[in-house]
């Protein structure tokens, strides 16, 4: 058995992570071309590679080698910070995502997991709110009244959709007792017992946080910061290069965190139906030890959420090819007189419920 | 006022509550583009798939040799009157003594030139013609070009290239002693 | 003191110095965003992941964009800047200098009694569940007259923002 130093077992979790999300992000690009063709009864890019499965490393080569441009009259620092900024905060927040149980190997026990600390919802949530400033930066320092505009859009309808989805958090965490990620997915299947994922408790709770994700990641129908028909192309009008890429690159991974959080707080996480039968059945039947046969389900559960996470990027993509955009007064109206009232409503019924003892 | 009676009297009726709830109309928007998501798809991939052509498809001209490989053209000119979009110009020569070979009839066109940027393809050139000389092609587009001098086609460009023992498209086979004089002829004609 | 603590404090002081000195008010605001992040790590260290988590979501996250926001807003350019008479700027110094004092003068003389000592140490002081109770069943009444407090601020919004009779926006 391989000696690991301390920390040293989350460090490769953490960098494959990193490569995981790196890699997703990339093809999303592809797999969004792609999946907008076919709704549109057209084939997507197929030139480059088998199936066009190289394109985004063509769009890699044509984003590194375009001009570098810096508008006049722009702040240089934050300009190039704003991107940074961007792709910093996107990355991060995945750390905190259960991406599996545990494997173990002899007595060492490795979880699937970067960081386990006991608010890993806070951080998300933090990070994903942190997530406006580089496209706020980046659009103030364009120093273009478009980029300016799509960056204020931006800004005030994080704010505003953060409010509903924190809301529709808590009946989540009311129920779970717990910030823990980890422990929310482990709630979520309990051995022996007939267990409900959570999205059977929280039916209304996941639509709120589902709109709310859409609106963080600034996603159509909810795309207005950078729209287009009204702004350019919002606040990133004057970027160019690999500098625009970073931009397009942080909101695929936004657009995959916000699947795995999902994933993770309605549908179970790494759990999937009849892992346990799957698991006393390879113990009694074909004589697999519990450590092995609990590390098949381990895999196949890492391998599971990957699905379900798939699943929702698809379903990003869907909706995108499928809804107009919203008026920026309509969005507004949305967030604040119909997602906040309902995300209040539904921790009051949740509230009631629990009292009554329907929910635990 | 009323100008037919098929107008249509739209009433502007206060919403539903599914309506307005929107999540209805969004699940069958989605439905929709589901649906097309495994519908037939309507691309032509190009360079490996070619969209067939039209049957009355009129392309690219070609002026005609007859059997023996001479040019059929006379330069009467009644395709460049005919020509809507003047598109045609010509310059007539006489044929020479030995010549015979190459031109069928005594006056030839010395130089033929069409525009392909005047040209509209309307094939009234090819419907002008006595002599069954211009023909658009039912399977050639005139293809893109950078410069705009390139889209004028001259003869070297237009007489129909002629391979003396290739089948024709008509399915006219030469016999042996045909297919010699012919490229006999081809060989001495100027490009 | 560990190096941590050292880093982070250099770095505190640095942002916040930079909050002040910084000649744009986009880069003190972003100074702003750094020292609560350095703040947020000091509470990491105290053990209080949840006050750090926070701090960030609700200083770092909500507050200074609404600050980006309205700074955003402001014509920034050198030339409207208002001259400030002499008299306003001895007024600021004299009473930020007071301001300095008093903290000093309350805070020099504290000991930090709760410093752990091992025996009591108690390590999930800091957590959520701890807050909650504490803030649910010792300082109920505060908690809630903070949130009357809000709800009045959140009420003087609305008013504010409603429209008058007669009154046409667009
Ligand atoms: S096809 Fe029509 S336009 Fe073109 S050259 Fe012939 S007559 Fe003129
Ligand atoms: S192509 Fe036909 S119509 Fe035109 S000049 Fe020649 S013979 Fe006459």
């Amino acid at each position: 058995m391989i000696e690991l130093p301390a920390l040293g077992w989350q460090s490769i979790v953490i960098f494959v992570v990193f490569a995981l999300s790196l890699l997703i992000a990339t093809y999303c690009t592809y797999a969004e071309r792609v999946i907008a063709a076919f709704l549109q009864d057209r084939v997507g890019p197929d030139r480059a590679g088998p199936f066009g499965l190289l394109q985004p490393l063509a769009d890699a080569v044509k984003m590194f080698t375009k001009e570098e441009f810096f508008p006049g009259g722009a702040n240089k620092a934050l300009f190039i910070f704003g991107p940074c900024l961007a792709m910093i905060t996107a990355l991060m927040s995945s750390a905190v995502i259960p991406f599996g149980n545990n494997l173990s190997f002899g007595n060492n026990a490795f979880f699937l997991q970067g960081i386990e600390v006991n608010v890993g919802m806070l951080w998300v949530f933090g990070v994903v709110s942190l997530g406006v400033y580089g496209v706020m930066i980046g659009g103030w320092a364009s120093n273009n009244k478009f980029s300016l505009l799509g960056a204020i859009r931006a800004a005030s309808q994080n704010i505003s959709y953060e409010l509903a989805m924190g809301m529709s958090l808590i009946a989540v965490l009311m129920i779970s007792e717990t910030l823990s990620l980890r422990t929310i997915t482990l709630q979520q299947s309990v051995a022996g017992e007939w267990h409900f994922w959570n999205i059977v408790k929280q039916p209304l709770g996941f639509i709120i946080f589902c709109v709310c994700a859409f609106a963080e990641t600034n996603r159509t129908p909810f795309d207005l910061p950078e729209c287009e028909t009204e702004l350019v192309g919002g606040y990133h009008t004057e970027y160019s290069s690999m500098k625009l890429g970073l931009y397009l690159f942080a909101e695929y991974i936004n657009i995959f965190v916000a699947s795995a959080v999902m994933s993770v707080l309605y549908f179970g996480g790494f759990n999937f139906p009849f892992q346990y039968e799957l698991r006393s059945w390879l113990v009694e039947n074909h004589d697999w030890t519990l450590a092995a046969a609990q590390n098949l389900i381990t895999v196949l559960g890492t391998v599971g959420l990957f699905l379900k996470i798939f699943a929702f990027i698809f379903f990003f993509m869907w909706v995108r090819w499928t809804l107009p955009r919203f008026r920026y007064d309509q969005l507004m109206r949305l967030g604040w007189t119909i997602l906040i009232p309902l995300a209040v409503v539904n921790i009051l019924i949740t509230g009631g419920l629990i009292l009554l003892g329907v929910i635990k | 006022m009323q100008l037919t009676n098929r107008a249509k009297k739209l009433e502007k009726k206060p919403m539903t509550l599914a309506e307005r709830a929107y999540l209805p109309a969004i699940f069958q928007g989605l439905s929709i583009t589901m649906r097309h998501f495994f519908m037939k798809k309507a691309t032509v991939r190009y360079p490996e798939e070619v969209r067939p052509f039209s049957p009355i498809f009129r392309g690219l001209h070609v002026l005609k040799r007859d059997e023996q490989g001479r040019e059929r053209c006379t330069a009467c000119g009644l395709c460049a009157v005919a020509c809507p979009a003047e598109a045609i110009t010509m310059v007539a020569g006489e044929r020479k003594k030995g010549e015979e070979s190459l031109y069928r009839e005594e006056k030839y066109a010395i130089s033929y030139e069409i525009n392909m940027l005047r040209c509209i393809f309307c094939g009234l050139c090819e419907e002008a013609c006595p002599k069954a000389a211009v023909y658009l092609q039912a399977d050639k587009i005139a293809p893109p070009r950078y410069e705009r001098d390139e889209f004028i086609y001259g003869k070297d460009r237009l007489v129909e290239p002629v391979s003396p023992d290739a089948r024709s498209i008509r399915g006219i086979q030469l016999t042996p002693e045909q297919a010699d004089s012919l490229r006999s002829n081809l060989a001495q004609q100027p490009v | 003191m560990s190096p941590i603590f050292l880093f982070l404090a250099f770095v505190a002081l640095l942002s916040a110095l930079g909050v002040v000195f910084a000649k744009n008010p986009v880069h003190s605001v972003l100074f702003l965003i750094l020292t609560f992040f350095a703040l947020s790590g000091h509470y990491l260290l105290l053990n209080a992941q949840f006050l750090a988590a926070v701090n960030i979501i609700v200083y770092a996250g909500a507050i200074m964009v609404l600050f980006l926001f309205v700074i955003m807003f402001l014509n920034l350019n050198v030339d409207t800047e208002p001259h400030k008479p002499a008299l306003a700027k001895i007024a600021a110094a004299v009473a930020g200098g007071s301001l300095l004092l008093i903290l000093v003068a309350a805070l020099k003389d504290i000991a930090p009694t709760g410093a752990p000592q091992d025996a009591t140490f108690d390590s999930q002081i800091g957590m959520v569940d701890r807050l909650g109770l504490v803030l649910y069943q010792d300082y109920l009444l505060p908690f809630e007259l903070a949130s009357v407090l809000f709800l009045v601020a959140m009420v003087g919004a609305v008013m504010l923002g409603k429209r008058e009779a007669g009154e046409r926006n667009f």
